[in-house]
């Protein structure tokens, strides 16, 4: 998109791919970063809109503030929840070391 | 052993007046899946033993004169991407392999209690990111109509099980147009809802503010009486319309008399041109219903896909976080939970799931949010304002479903701006979160199937239904 500047870079896809915790390759990031800049550049059309003064549409139908009764429900069973995971120890999803080699 | 009816109301009343039970029914139906999902692959999973297993419980219900539901006996099958408790729901997703949800979403929850059979659930593209079911990780679904050729998607797999007869309806997702484009490639009659109009409670989501649940079937009443089946408010969804649902089944046959309907003279180009000819002879079978044709304009619609492809990916890349190997599904074990994270998700999620996480987290991160996703927003209220206007003059439109028809396995595989363009016409309508219908109106290029595609306001689907109804009345005589 002509506005925000020059197009996606390979740098940029490392970094987005780190973002979106994505642990790709050399060669996926050059994959992508070609099919990626094709498709950004098609979205150069909207530049071309004035959009001045346009309130932006953040969902199509207006509900505000929507709230259910306060109703005792059942809620999910929590031993089938934890069968589900790939790890579980005392009632609670067991994962890695938090604080790791990442900083 | 009498015929076993082909559309979901002749079921139900063939086994409500005993003229036929319902695991006859079933049993049928999964022959039709054993003699043919081999080559096609519609399915993730056949549920056979708890269908047979429901309709005994039904035919049980009837010998004993107990009360039963109005879709009692139904098979139906159901898109891979709606949450059935304790059965295996992927996402055609390596990343959700294996996983049992703890509860059903709210559509099969009313399914059941309509008694319907969840007959099996339905392969999809990968997170119902794609046009053609070539992105499931599970392998593609092939059209039964043809099957050199793509059954479009992302709702394949629901779309061919209704086309190759496993099935007299089913349900998918459409998010810019995945129930009704695949329904258009197939030959079937899809429905999107109004946004909101059926609950998303148990639906795994791709881009929450685009994303609803319809279904297929082969008339455009079964389609009705299904959506008057998973409509209405639900209270597990914030984004529920707290409104009846109005009678479908009786809108579907109710005629297109005095409506007026909108021909759109600036719809982006790119149809081929025999479907354009089919949208043409539409025009003519409904002005001959009773309709006036009246021409409409939306200027801003050939920028749609632009504000669809910020907008969707941006909305998957946030709603996909979820999948990080420590709730369910799969895990790549590291050293630490980042390295966890980046390792899992890297393995589980395919290319296009990627490559939308990626486009999506780009155009949110610092730097680019107002340039891309800001402005999408903006350009996505622009589209509604040009609908709004429309419908000022017009109680419907209708323009085609898909470009093209069915196009042939790894045709558009590798490039993704033309795969992305087979929702041209489909996509605007998400955006605005209106109603829209895929009914099949003849056939195009190969001897293909071609859906024309009608449009209402926001909760206007009694006047789509009427106007889908007279599109099938029409469709035989209009070759």
């Amino acid at each position: 998109m002509s506005q925000s500047g020059t197009p996606i870079s390979a740098a940029d896809v490392a970094k987005v791919a780190r973002l979106a915790r994505l642990d790709i390759n050399e060669a996926q990031i050059e994959n992508f970063t070609e099919q990626l800049a094709k498709v950004m550049s098609h979205f150069d059309d909207i530049d071309a809109l004035d959009l001045e003064g346009v309130v932006p549409m953040t969902q199509p139908y207006p509900l505000v503030n929507v709230m259910r009764e306060d109703i005792e429900m059942p809620t999910l069973d929590t031993q089938e929840v934890l069968a589900a995971a790939p790890a579980a120890e005392q009632q609670r999803f067991r994962v890695p070391p938090i604080i790791g080699i990442d900083g | 052993m009498a015929t076993i009816p082909t559309t979901a109301s002749e079921i139900a009343a063939a086994i409500k007046s005993k003229s036929i039970s319902a695991r006859e029914v079933i049993d049928s139906y999964l022959a039709a899946i054993n003699a043919r999902e081999t080559e096609i692959h519609a399915f993730n999973l056949v549920m056979a033993e708890s269908a047979r297993a429901q309709a005994d419980a039904i035919d049980a219900d009837i010998a004993a004169g107990r009360p039963i539901g109005v879709l009692a006996g139904v098979p139906i099958a159901v898109k891979d991407n709606m949450c059935t408790h304790g059965v295996e729901t992927t996402c055609s997703s390596k990343i959700l392999e294996g996983w049992k949800p703890p509860y059903d979403a709210t559509v099969i929850t009313k399914l059941k209690a309509a008694g319907a059979i969840v007959i099996g659930k339905t392969n999809l593209d990968e997170f119902a990111m794609g046009s053609s079911t070539e992105n499931s990780a599970f392998g593609a679904t092939r059209n039964p109509l043809d099957t050199s050729r793509v059954p479009g998607g992302s709702s394949g797999g629901s779309a061919a099980a209704v086309a190759a007869g496993f099935a007299p309806v089913s349900l998918g997702s459409d998010t810019g147009g995945s129930i009704r484009q695949p329904a258009a490639m197939c030959g079937v009659v899809g429905v999107k809802p109004t946004y909101g109009r059926v609950s998303r409670y148990g639906l795994v989501a791709y881009a929450s503010s685009l994303d609803q649940i319809g279904p297929f079937a082969t008339t455009v009443a079964d389609a009705a009486l299904i959506t008057e089946a998973i409509a209405g408010h639900c209270v597990m969804d914030s984004t529920s319309i707290p409104v009846d649902v109005p009678a479908l089944v009786a809108a579907a046959s109710q005629g297109v008399k005095g409506m007026r309907i909108g021909r759109v003279t600036d719809l982006p180009e790119g149809a081929e041109p025999e479907v354009q000819a089919r949208l043409d002879a539409a025009f003519v079978a409904l002005e001959a219903a009773g309709a006036t044709i009246v021409d409409v304009q939306l200027p801003s619609l050939s920028y749609a896909l632009t504000a669809y492809y910020l907008i969707a990916p941006a909305e998957a890349s946030s709603n996909l976080a979820r999948f990080d190997g420590v709730r369910f599904g799969l895990r790549v074990n590291a050293a630490d939970t980042n390295a966890m994270y980046g390792a899992t998700r890297a393995a589980g999620f395919g290319d296009e799931v990627q490559r939308r996480i990626m486009l999506g987290t780009y155009a949110l991160s610092a730097g680019y949010y107002d340039a891309y996703y800001g402005k999408a927003l903006k350009v996505r209220r622009i589209i509604a304002q040009d609908f709004e206007r429309a419908y000022e003059s017009v109680d419907a439109i209708l323009t085609p479903t898909s470009p093209v028809v069915a196009f042939k396995f790894g045709e558009k595989a590798d490039d993704p701006m033309s795969m992305y363009l087979c929702d041209i016409y489909t996509i605007p309508t998400n955006l605005a979160g209106h109603p829209g219908m895929s009914v099949p109106f003849g056939t195009g290029a190969h001897g293909l199937p071609v859906g024309i595609q009608v449009l209402a306001p926001a909760l206007g689907e009694e006047a789509m239904f009427r106007v889908g109804g007279a599109l099938e009345a029409a469709a035989g005589d209009a070759q």
